[in-house]
């Protein structure tokens, strides 16, 4: 925010020089705004509707034009109070629009583009009527200049705001992989397993460490086999974090058995020098199993009718 | 002076921290469990910290160094119901208490403990 604040002052600084005359010219727009403000509004509508349809036909027309008259109307309002885009309090009530707007058509997967073009659209019948209206040449250049100064300004906030939203969207899908990537399962009564697939890192090996603690508790797990068959890479961070998981559980009253390990894997780990210790390893999650199940005093036997039948 | 109690139970002796552990707790209940298991010549501790949700390094150590010292005086230890949380904490500042036997509850503590202790028996026989 304090970075866009200094860049619309410094963008703002050369051409304000006059000072007095361009607030003239600047109320003049105001003015302008105010009386035509029924036709600047049904002109954009239109313009909007061009510029949208062709992409996205999806929302609706009243919709448009009830934001499109919410913000004209505020726009006439903070132009009359403060002709600078500077001042925040004057123009909060229609950042607060141009948010709304533009955060909804964010998660209507409008493009950034399509976005800005809600303000920038603005433009085109609002510089018709200032020329219908101005007085000289060198009028209608400094009042053009004021309104584009402020349509910039708030296209920019628009768009920065989209990708505010965007990227909002963005961090709550990662949450939800991730949440959905670490799933604990119960294999047997005492049995977790843990499947692990795709790239670990640092964030992600944080979460598997503590869904299986908190599944070890759940479950009263005595055994929780990591399977690591869909980890593509092992490094040295994963490895150490696998064995602080290990530990981890250890120190929980719970056992942990590594299957699944590829045989590059297995030579990344040996030729890293990374020492598992005292963990067992298994090749396969079913062998893995089945060591479980002894270790629990249990085990796996074919059905005494079928062995009768065969 | 506020203490932990530490029970007897038959060979065992059984400890469960429900406050809030601070440094001189710590120190009066690793005192108060060697004396103990001294004193009864008890051949296994069982250590529940369930209702231990904060842990630091002093603590940790704390629990690590009871252990051992148990087990020095030939009773083994097993440290039941650990949260995960503090099993994160106690891993991430190293204290991984090798060679301290732990369970996931009571119950299954005192069925290691029994295993262990009457292991124990078995060879003192076999000698």
């Amino acid at each position: 925010m304090h970075g866009e604040d200094g860049s619309a002052h410094a963008r703002r600084g050369d051409p304000f020089k006059q000072g007095e005359n361009v607030n003239n010219n600047a109320t003049d727009v105001a003015a302008v705004v105010a009386r035509y403000k029924a036709d600047i509004l049904k002109e954009w509508v239109q313009q909007q509707r061009e510029g949208s349809s062709s992409l996205s036909g999806v929302r609706s027309n009243g919709d448009a034009l009830e934001q499109s008259s919410q913000f004209i109307d505020l726009f006439s309002a903070a132009l009359t109070a403060d002709p600078t885009v500077e001042n925040e309090s004057a123009w909060a009530d229609v950042r607060t629009v141009l948010e709304s707007v533009s955060r909804a058509r964010a998660i209507q997967g409008f493009s950034p583009t399509e976005t800005a073009t809600f303000v920038l659209s603005l433009k085109q019948p609002l510089f018709q009527r200032l020329r219908q209206e101005a007085k000289s040449a060198e009028a209608l250049g400094d009042a053009v200049w004021a309104v584009s100064t402020v349509l910039d300004s708030l296209g920019l906030y628009t768009t920065e705001v989209f990708l505010r939203s965007r990227e909002e969207v963005i961090m709550k899908q990662q949450q939800e992989l991730l949440d959905l990537s670490t799933p604990v399962v119960e294999l047997f009564s005492g049995v977790l397993a843990l499947p692990l697939i795709g790239t670990l890192d640092s964030e992600r090996t944080h979460s598997v460490m503590e869904n299986l603690l908190e599944g070890i508790v759940e479950h009263e797990a005595a055994i929780a086999i990591i399977d690591i068959t869909g980890v593509p890479t092992v490094d040295t961070l994963v490895a150490q974090h696998l064995i602080k998981t290990i530990a981890a559980a250890r120190l929980m009253g719970a056992e942990c058995i590594i299957s699944g390990i590829r045989p590059q894997i297995a030579q990344t780990i040996v030729h890293l020098g990374v020492d598992l210790g005292d963990v067992t390893t298994k090749a396969s999650l079913a062998d893995a199993l089945r060591l479980a199940l002894a270790k629990l005093g249990r085990g796996i036997a074919p059905l005494k009718s079928s062995t009768e039948k065969s | 002076m506020e203490r932990i109690p530490v029970l007897k139970l038959n060979q065992f002796l059984l400890v469960t921290i429900q406050v809030e552990l601070h440094d001189q707790l710590a120190l009066t209940l690793q005192d108060d469990l060697t004396t103990m298991v001294s004193r009864h010549g008890s051949r296994g501790v069982l250590i529940d910290i369930s209702a231990l949700d904060i842990v630091d390094s002093f603590i940790g150590r704390t629990l690590a160094h009871i252990a051992l010292l148990s087990r020095i005086l030939d009773a083994e230890t097993v440290l039941v119901g650990m949260r995960p949380a503090v099993a994160i904490t106690m891993v991430e500042l190293g204290l991984t208490l090798p060679g301290v036997r732990t369970a996931l509850n009571v119950e299954r503590g005192m069925a290691l403990l029994r295993e262990a202790v009457g292991d124990d028996r078995d060879e003192n026989d076999a000698e």
